[in-house]
Order: structure tokens, then C-alpha cells, then sequence
């Protein structure tokens, strides 16, 4: 096989393969993604990288007499000689499959991005550029404090450029950053953790991190061994996004009219309508959020449960998935929206809470008698999909309020709970704040929740782990 | 039937590439590099109620460096396969190494901080291949979706059955991996995972359950959809019957049970429980912050008590269609087999180069893995399994010597904490079991236990006759996050006084 190395921009081989396309419809989605990172354990760093990747996605469509079916082929590190016979499997793939049952006209009409034809952007390790040495300090100050440090700075850059045979020439460019850290006790014995989702590595400190988990293990000196049973909890931002991010990849509307899921109602059709939440809680995902950019429109490298390749370019509104307490809209594609009796709502990559509260976590701690504050959760996995029952650990830092005051560490539990039932106990909702989902940031990082207060969240057993 | 390499990854100029890389690397000082030339090629089609549901057909092409240099590691990884552009990764990887050490001289010395690496034998141009009739690939698309409609079709055919959702997962994956040592290695690599659930819905009640199939994911090719490795006619024939028993079947009562666990339920476990718990750079905090530690510390190697004296766990590279076999890991180490669980006591770990060293061991055991010519390679799991008793008895001999109890079959839901104590599974299909034998369905069933008890409370172990391979494509560890595939054989068990929940109790129904 014979590779001509050369690489032509990313909007030049979108065009191109427009041309070498003879199927009947056809998307071409180039991805050029760069990413850094940096990882450590134990005050040291430990791994770490740089990344360039290439990806060229053709979907064809082709008419046929029971419909019209569609092929999709990826290829990471596309040459210029090889783009001909990606087309072409791309169309074979096409020919031999079935009609496609999510098949729609492919989308027109929207204006072409501007910077459509500017070459991708880029990251590389200058992104740590202060970060990296200002890690080290935390480093030197955690050792000095008797504190190990490990954790996780993650930077990607994704361009993608998205064109059709039905005129769309459209771009989008994803930063996403994260860091993770996790201060621990030499012993082991006690644990605390932040995060932060960021766009550049500007807005984050190790050191300041840091200081906030010195606090944490302080909290953790006094220890306080409480068994399972049900519990007044302040559930922090970050433990809520995983719960309703979970919540969000469980609202296909198709699922939910086919009686599959816990938004299906007893006797046919939909929850949507239904009151959810005595608080007056908005759940919505907005590709303009402030500091929770994301894709304004429809990119699906896939077609599957509730994204469809047909769909690629499709505008993405905001969506209000609760409004006021209600259960308002399900996820879905132009295909299922119509089987499901809705309005087309793709997912777009943000989620937002806002229960119009204003007191930060702080102030609900000190408004607390008595009740555990959670840190955030892990390993959340479903258990039932009829109530959305989810189960999952407490992680880094369980912490007893009494009177209004941290009091001492509580010892990990496994909870067994479902966030659509935790939205109807809801009894206060903080202020939203943006926060990094811990369980699920290696996919979701954009999201603004408020803390809730629950006051009867079920912990189903201790768990020995710290 | 051995198959040759594919052809058009052996026509990549996958020496002169290495070459470059490891030219540059070695002129920039680096005292170890390796190169790992990939692609791996991905097929996943899904069919809805038999009907075309979304199919793609992705190929991931690269080219990686990693170094240690100045005792401190630094990776990198791109696409342009060009001598000039394996040149340039070289250096980038060098120039991480150097961030690295920068920031280990703001911290301060450590003695964690300075890499090396346990010795191995060199290999020069060895190759492997795993074993696989049929490859997926091979094979058309509309074969492939045709199979999936026609036994989507034999499920949706029958009473009960709502909805039927199908899957085919299958993955070809080559690597040539060239160190400064001067071993070089080329392997392929090929696996499938069929899956197809059924779903009843009562739309008058609202009730709705699902049954999927119980075939594991396998190191096959497509002869396991056509009845090489896995009975598919009956199973597809029995789940219909078997879902509508489900949806009738009385809520269990929660409490203290005796379990016998099937192999198809009791792989996950053991993967959950003892397969991350013996990776030995978890239990040295290498995953503190995100996968976790674990509860078998390094200074109870050869003392812990990790569960009953019938409990042999092995890990192994080497097993015939297991998902994490290959003959040599991404650090040019040949796959072995060990012991990590011997009479119930811990005498083993899974490693790699690194943490060998670290440890104090001769040699790795062949444990480092890169899911993608993207990622560095980091310690993941080998097979890791439960073996039978020579002799030993049959799942139904184990299910005569309970009293009261329940018969667990499939895998569904999962979760164990960080440091691989509390642990809660539900299954496929639970059986109450009286007297010694099998007394109809129960549903709402979930078990939860801590790992040293659970072991600790398993009094038999089946016999070779019940010994399942299963597994998973998708264990997931490390930062940035990668995904592996892995077998965990094991026979059926019977373990003792086990805390069953009602999950419906649990949401407060």
C-alpha cells in the first residue's frame, strides 16, 4: 500500500470527498484533535503525553425502492491516495445494508461557519505552561504538609469540520479541559478530592486546589463510623451533575413511548407533563452557556439510540428537559420525535440545573442541624430502568454537619437511588455552580448544577474504602 | 487454522518508521524508547425490532513513542506516518520527559519519581497471530445484519416479546512494537461480541422487563455466530419462555441467602473483585485518583487471606480465545501464565516493566497494554481466572447441597468501590433454589458483599465441566481513559450466607 504522506487542510478533504461521492446523499465529518496531559501520584508525576490525531467519517446515503439506507466508514490518518476508497466503502457499505429506519432528508439550509476553510486549532504542552510548575510547588507544599497528591490534567482541542452534499460547510472547535486532584493522608486513611472543568488551564490552581483539600483532611481527623440507613445529605453539584447526566442518557423519547424506561407511562405514551419536582428545577442543556460552550449543531459519527446520521448539522436550540419541576422534553432525532409523538431534541454536549437558589454549599452546611455532605460519587451503574434506580460509592470525603458545622469523616456508603425519584424529594437547591462530574468526565465535562438537599437519601451499606 | 498477518499492515513501512523514531529518540539522550505502529479496526452494527439501527466501521491508524529519559517517562503519539513525522513524536515524547523532570525539581526528590525498567529477553522479529476460524471482516455487511435480523426475527416471533435490540461488536487489532533493546514484535488480534436482548412491555401495567443473551465476547471470529463456540439455536429458543417466567416471577425477599452463581454472572465478580484488586499498580496508587487502589496491599503479598482454601485464581496471557491473550504485551514482554490467588491466599500480581522494577520483582509478567496508537501503555488486566476443582461437582451438584437460597445466571449490573471492598450485582435470571433444587424465577434481585467475605464464604467450587470463559470488551482504567478487553474463566461456585437486597425496596417502592 503505498502512502503519498501528503495532508491536505481539513476543509480541502471535506470538499474533496464531497466530489468522489456518487451516492445519492452524502456527509463528510473531518475531526482534527490534539491533546495534553499530565498525570501523577504520590507528589510525582507519573505519566503524561501529547497526542495529534486525524479522523475522516464519510456517511453515504443511497435510495432505494424500501427506503433509503446509509453506510458509515471512519479512518484515522487518511492520505490523500486513500480518500477515494473510503468514499467508495463508505458507498458499499450503504449498498448492502437495509434501509436505514432512521432515514430522513439530509439537513439543508444553514449558513457556512465562518473560519470553515482556517486550518484547526491546536494544543500542546505549552497549556502547562504555568500550570506544570505551579503543580510541582503543590507538590513541594503537600509533602511539606504531610499530604500525597494525585491526580489528572487533561487538555484536547477537537476541530471538526462537517460538510454535505446538501451545501452545509460547518465547523466547530471544542476545548476541554479538566483537572482532577485527589489529596490523601500518607496512611491512607483519609481522602479528599476537587476537580474543575476548564477551557485553557488560566482559571485552575494546583495550589489553591490544594489548600481547599488541606481543609478536607483537617475535617477528616476526627473520625465517625455511622451504619446504613437513610440520611439528610447535601449532595454537591458535582454529585448531582453524574446523577443527572445518568438521568439525561436515560430520556430517549422512543424508549420512553415503547414503555422501556422510567419516563414511559403505565398504559402507553410519555411522562412529558408530568411534575417531577416540588422545586422550581430547570434542567437544560444550551450550546451557547456561558463558559459551557459546546457544538451548535448535530455531529453523529453513529447513528444509535437517540443520535442519528442523518441529522448531522441539524441546529441544536436550547432545550429545557425539566422546566419548573416539569418533565418537559425527552432526548430525541427527527426519526424517533416522530414515533414518539414529540419535537425533535437532539442531546447537545452541556447540562445546566438551575433550581433559582442562591445560597452556596457553604451557606447550606451551615443551615444543616444535622446530615452527611457528600464530596462526589463513583461507580454509578443502573440497577432498574423501570425507576432509574442507580447505585454507586460515596468518594473522598463523607463529612458529618452538626449544628451547622463539619463535625468529622463519616466512613464511605453504597447508595441505591434514583435521581428522578431525588428530584421529587429535592427540599432545597443551592446555587448553580459549574462543576466537573466526577464519575462520568472521561465523556461529559460541561455542566452547572446547584448542591441539593436530601432528606432522606439511602445509604445501602458502609463501604470499607477510602 | 493460523492465519497470516494482514497483509496491508505488513505492507506499512512499519521498520523504517521505527527506526526513525527510535534514531531520534536515541540522539536526544533517551535511555529506553519503544514505538508501537497500530490500527485497529472496529465494526459495531445495531439492529432495533430486526430492523437496521446504526452501523459504522472505524479504523484508528497511528504511531507512538514513549522514552524514559532522565528517569522521567514521556509519550507521544500522532498520525503521519512519514519518517519525518516519526522523528517529530520522538522528540515530542522527549521533550514531555524533560516537562516531567522540570516539575520532579520543583517538588523535590522522590523516590517514586525516577523510571526504569525490569530486564527482558530481546525479540527480534517475532510475530503472532491469535486464534480465529472466520474474520469479521471477511465477512459481508449484509451477511453480518442479515444473521443478527434473522435471529432478532426468531425472538420478536414469539409470545411476549415486545422489542428485540441486537448488536455486533468486532475488532481486528495489529500492532508492530520496535524498542531500543532491539525486540520487534507484529501481532493480530481478532474478537467479537454478539449480544441481543428481548424486552417485554405490559403496557397495562407498565411493567417491562429484558433478557439478554448470556454469550460472553470471545477471541473468535465469526464462526461464533455460526455455532463454533456457543449454542446460539437453543438459547435464542429458550429466552422467550425464560423472559415471560421472569415478568410472573415473585419479588424476593430480601435477607441471608446460600448463592450458587453461574459462571455467566460469576466472570464480572471476579473481574470486579479480584481482577483490579491484584493490579499491582492500583494497590501501589498509581489509579488512587480515578480507578482507584485496593484493598490487597503490597506488604500482604503471601499472607492475605483473600478467600477460602478452594479459591486457585490465576492470571495468564496465554489462554486459547481469551480476550486478553497476545504473545507479547506493548513492552515487548511474552505473555505468561502465574498464580495470583493460591488455597485462598494472595501470592501473586499483575505487572508490568515498570512496577516490576519498582517492586523488587525479576521480570514483568507481560501486563502493559495501550488500547490505541493514542495512549501510552499502562498496566491492564490479563486473563484472570477462578479454576475448577479437578472433579468436582456439577452446577446441579452444587444446587442439591442448599438448603434455601438462589441461582444466579447473567451478568447485568455492576459496582465496587475504590478500593475493591463493597461490591453489588444484579444478574440475568435468579432462581430460588429449596431443598436442593431449582424452584422457579425471582426477580428484583441484587447481591452485595464485601470481597474478603464473599471469597471467604465460597465452599465449593464446580467442577471442569462447569468452566466458562467469560468476558468483557469494554474494562475500563487509566488517564486518559482506555478501554481493554478481558476473559475471566471460571467454574459455577457455592458460597454461603450472601446479602441479598429486594431492588424495588431500595428505590422506596
Amino acid at each position: 500500500m503505498s502512502r503519498t504522506g501528503s495532508t491536505a487542510a481539513p476543509h480541502e478533504t471535506v470538499e474533496r470527498a464531497l466530489e468522489l461521492s456518487r451516492a445519492d446523499g452524502c456527509v463528510v465529518i473531518a475531526d482534527e484533535e490534539s491533546s495534553a496531559n499530565l498525570r501523577w501520584a504520590g507528589n510525582s508525576l507519573t505519566t503524561n503525553g501529547v497526542t495529534r490525531g486525524r479522523t475522516l467519517t464519510v456517511i453515504a446515503t443511497v435510495d432505494g425502492a424500501q427506503g433509503t439506507a446509509s453506510g458509515v466508514v471512519s479512518r484515522s490518518a487518511v492520505s490523500a491516495d486513500e480518500l477515494e476508497a473510503l468514499v467508495r466503502a463508505a458507498e458499499a457499505a450503504a449498498r448492502e445494508a437495509g434501509p436505514a429506519e432512521d432515514a430522513q432528508p439530509l439537513v439543508a439550509g444553514a449558513p457556512a461557519s465562518a473560519g470553515f476553510t482556517e486550518p484547526p486549532a491546536e494544543t500542546s504542552s505549552e497549556v502547562f505552561a504555568k500550570f506544570a510548575p505551579a503543580l510541582g510547588e503543590a507538590f513541594a507544599e503537600a509533602r511539606a504538609g504531610g499530604r500525597e497528591l494525585y491526580g489528572f490534567a487533561h487538555h484536547t482541542v477537537a476541530s471538526t469540520y462537517l460538510g454535505s452534499s446538501t451545501g452545509l460547510r460547518l465547523r466547530h472547535d471544542q476545548p476541554t479541559g479538566t483537572l482532577e486532584l485527589n489529596a490523601k493522608s500518607p496512611d491512607g486513611t483519609r481522602s479528599a478530592w476537587a476537580g474543575a472543568s476548564t477551557r485553557d488551564f488560566t482559571d485552575v490552581d494546583p495550589r489553591t486546589m490544594d489548600a481547599g483539600l488541606a481543609r478536607r483532611l483537617a475535617w477528616a481527623e476526627r473520625r465517625v463510623e455511622l451504619p446504613a440507613g437513610r440520611y439528610e445529605t447535601l449532595l454537591p453539584p458535582s454529585a448531582v451533575a453524574d446523577l443527572l447526566i445518568y438521568q439525561l442518557w436515560s430520556a430517549g423519547a422512543r424508549d420512553a413511548a415503547e414503555g422501556r424506561t422510567v419516563f414511559s407511562k403505565p398504559g402507553g405514551g410519555t411522562r412529558i407533563g408530568e411534575k417531577l419536582s416540588p422545586l422550581p428545577l430547570t434542567l437544560r442543556s444550551d450550546p451557547a452557556h456561558p463558559g459551557l460552550e459546546a457544538a451548535p449543531f448535530v455531529v453523529a459519527r453513529a447513528s444509535g439510540g437517540d443520535s442519528s446520521v442523518f441529522d448531522n448539522g441539524l441546529p441544536l436550540a436550547p432545550v429545557d428537559w425539566v422546566s419548573e419541576g416539569t418533565l418537559n422534553q425527552l432526548v430525541s432525532t427527527r426519526h424517533s420525535a416522530g414515533l414518539a409523538g414529540t419535537t425533535p431534541a437532539p442531546m447537545a454536549d452541556n447540562l445546566v440545573l438551575d433550581g433559582g437558589g442562591t445560597r452556596s454549599l457553604e451557606e447550606m452546611v451551615a443551615g444543616t442541624e444535622r446530615g452527611l455532605l457528600l464530596t462526589c460519587l463513583w461507580y454509578i451503574r443502573e440497577v432498574d430502568p423501570a425507576t432509574l434506580l442507580l447505585t454507586g460509592l460515596t468518594r473522598d470525603g463523607v463529612y458529618l454537619v452538626e449544628g451547622g458545622e463539619v463535625v468529622g469523616a463519616v466512613n464511605n456508603f453504597r447508595f441505591n437511588e434514583s435521581p428522578v425519584d431525588l428530584l421529587g424529594r429535592a427540599t432545597e437547591a443551592g446555587r448553580t455552580e459549574r462543576t466537573l462530574p466526577r464519575e462520568w468526565s472521561d465523556y461529559f465535562t460541561r455542566a452547572a448544577t446547584p448542591a441539593l438537599r436530601v432528606p432522606d437519601f439511602n445509604m445501602s451499606s458502609v463501604s470499607q474504602g477510602v | 487454522m493460523p492465519h497470516e498477518l494482514d497483509e496491508s499492515f505488513v505492507a506499512l513501512p512499519l521498520r523504517a518508521l521505527a527506526d526513525a523514531g527510535l534514531a531520534r529518540a536515541r540522539a536526544l539522550g533517551a535511555e529506553h524508547a519503544d514505538v508501537r505502529i497500530e490500527r485497529v479496526r472496529s465494526a459495531d452494527l445495531h439492529l432495533r425490532d430486526g430492523r437496521p439501527a446504526g452501523a459504522s466501521d472505524t479504523t484508528d491508524l497511528g504511531l507512538a513513542v514513549r522514552v524514559v529519559h532522565g528517569g522521567a517517562w514521556g509519550f507521544a503519539a500522532g498520525v503521519d506516518l512519514t519518517m519525518d513525522g516519526a522523528a517529530r513524536v520522538a522528540a515530542q515524547a522527549v521533550a514531555m520527559a524533560k516537562l516531567s523532570a522540570k516539575v520532579a525539581a520543583a517538588s523535590g526528590p522522590s523516590e517514586r519519581s525516577r523510571v526504569e525498567l525490569a530486564g527482558e529477553p530481546v525479540y527480534p522479529d517475532r510475530t503472532w497471530v491469535s486464534s480465529y476460524e472466520v474474520n469479521p471482516f471477511d465477512v459481508p455487511d449484509a451477511d453480518r445484519t442479515g444473521l443478527l435480523a434473522e435471529f432478532s426475527g426468531r425472538l420478536l416471533a414469539a409470545e411476549g416479546v415486545s422489542h428485540v435490540d441486537a448488536s455486533l461488536l468486532a475488532v481486528q487489532e495489529n500492532k508492530f512494537y520496535a524498542d531500543t533493546s532491539g525486540t520487534t514484535t507484529t501481532q493480530q488480534r481478532v474478537r467479537v461480541h454478539p449480544s441481543l436482548t428481548a424486552v417485554c412491555v405490559d403496557p397495562a401495567s407498565g411493567e417491562f422487563d429484558s433478557m439478554r443473551t448470556l454469550a460472553p465476547p470471545a477471541g473468535r471470529g465469526w464462526e461464533y455466530l455460526t455455532g463454533t463456540g456457543w449454542d446460539w439455536d437453543t438459547e435464542l429458543e429458550r429466552i422467550p419462555g425464560l423472559l415471560a417466567e421472569k415478568m410472573r416471577a415473585p419479588s424476593v425477599e430480601s435477607g441471608r441467602y446460600d448463592l450458587v452463581v453461574d459462571p455467566s454472572n460469576l466472570w464480572l465478580t471476579i473481574h470486579e473483585s479480584i481482577g483490579h484488586a491484584t493490579e499491582l499498580d492500583r494497590a501501589l496508587g498509581y489509579e488512587a485518583a480515578y480507578a482507584g487502589t485496593s484493598f490487597a496491599t503490597f506488604d500482604q503479598l503471601g499472607s492475605l487471606t483473600y478467600g477460602s482454601p478452594v479459591m486457585n485464581v490465576t492470571g495468564d496471557r496465554t489462554t486459547e480465545h481469551g480476550l486478553a491473550t497476545v504473545g507479547y504485551d506493548d513492552e515487548g514482554v511474552a505473555g505468561q501464565s502465574w498464580d495470583l490467588i493460591r488455597d485462598g491466599v494472595l501470592v501473586g500480581y499483575q505487572l508490568d516493566r515498570r512496577i516490576a522494577r519498582l517492586t523488587g520483582f525479576e521480570r514483568s509478567n507481560g501486563c502493559a497494554f495501550a488500547d490505541s496508537p493514542q495512549h501510552v501503555p499502562v498496566q491492564r488486566m490479563a486473563n484472570v481466572s477462578l479454576q475448577p476443582a479437578p472433579g468436582g461437582p456439577s452446577t446441579e451438584e452444587l444446587i442439591s447441597g442448599v438448603e434455601r437460597g438462589i441461582y444466579v445466571v447473567g451478568d447485568r449490573s455492576w459496582s465496587i468501590d475504590m478500593q475493591r471492598y463493597n461490591f453489588q450485582f444484579t444478574g440475568q435470571r435468579f432462581y430460588r433454589i429449596e431443598n436442593g433444587a431449582l424452584a422457579g424465577q425471582l426477580k428484583d434481585v441484587a447481591y452485595q458483599a464485601t470481597t474478603t467475605d464473599f471469597w471467604g464464604s465460597m465452599e465449593a467450587v464446580g467442577g471442569p465441566q462447569t468452566y466458562v470463559l467469560g468476558g468483557a470488551f469494554n474494562c475500563g482504567k487509566a488517564q486518559p481513559g482506555q478501554v481493554a478487553a478481558v476473559s475471566h474463566g471460571c467454574p459455577s461456585a457455592l458460597f454461603r450466607d450472601v446479602s441479598i437486597l429486594n431492588t424495588t425496596q431500595e428505590a422506596g417502592r
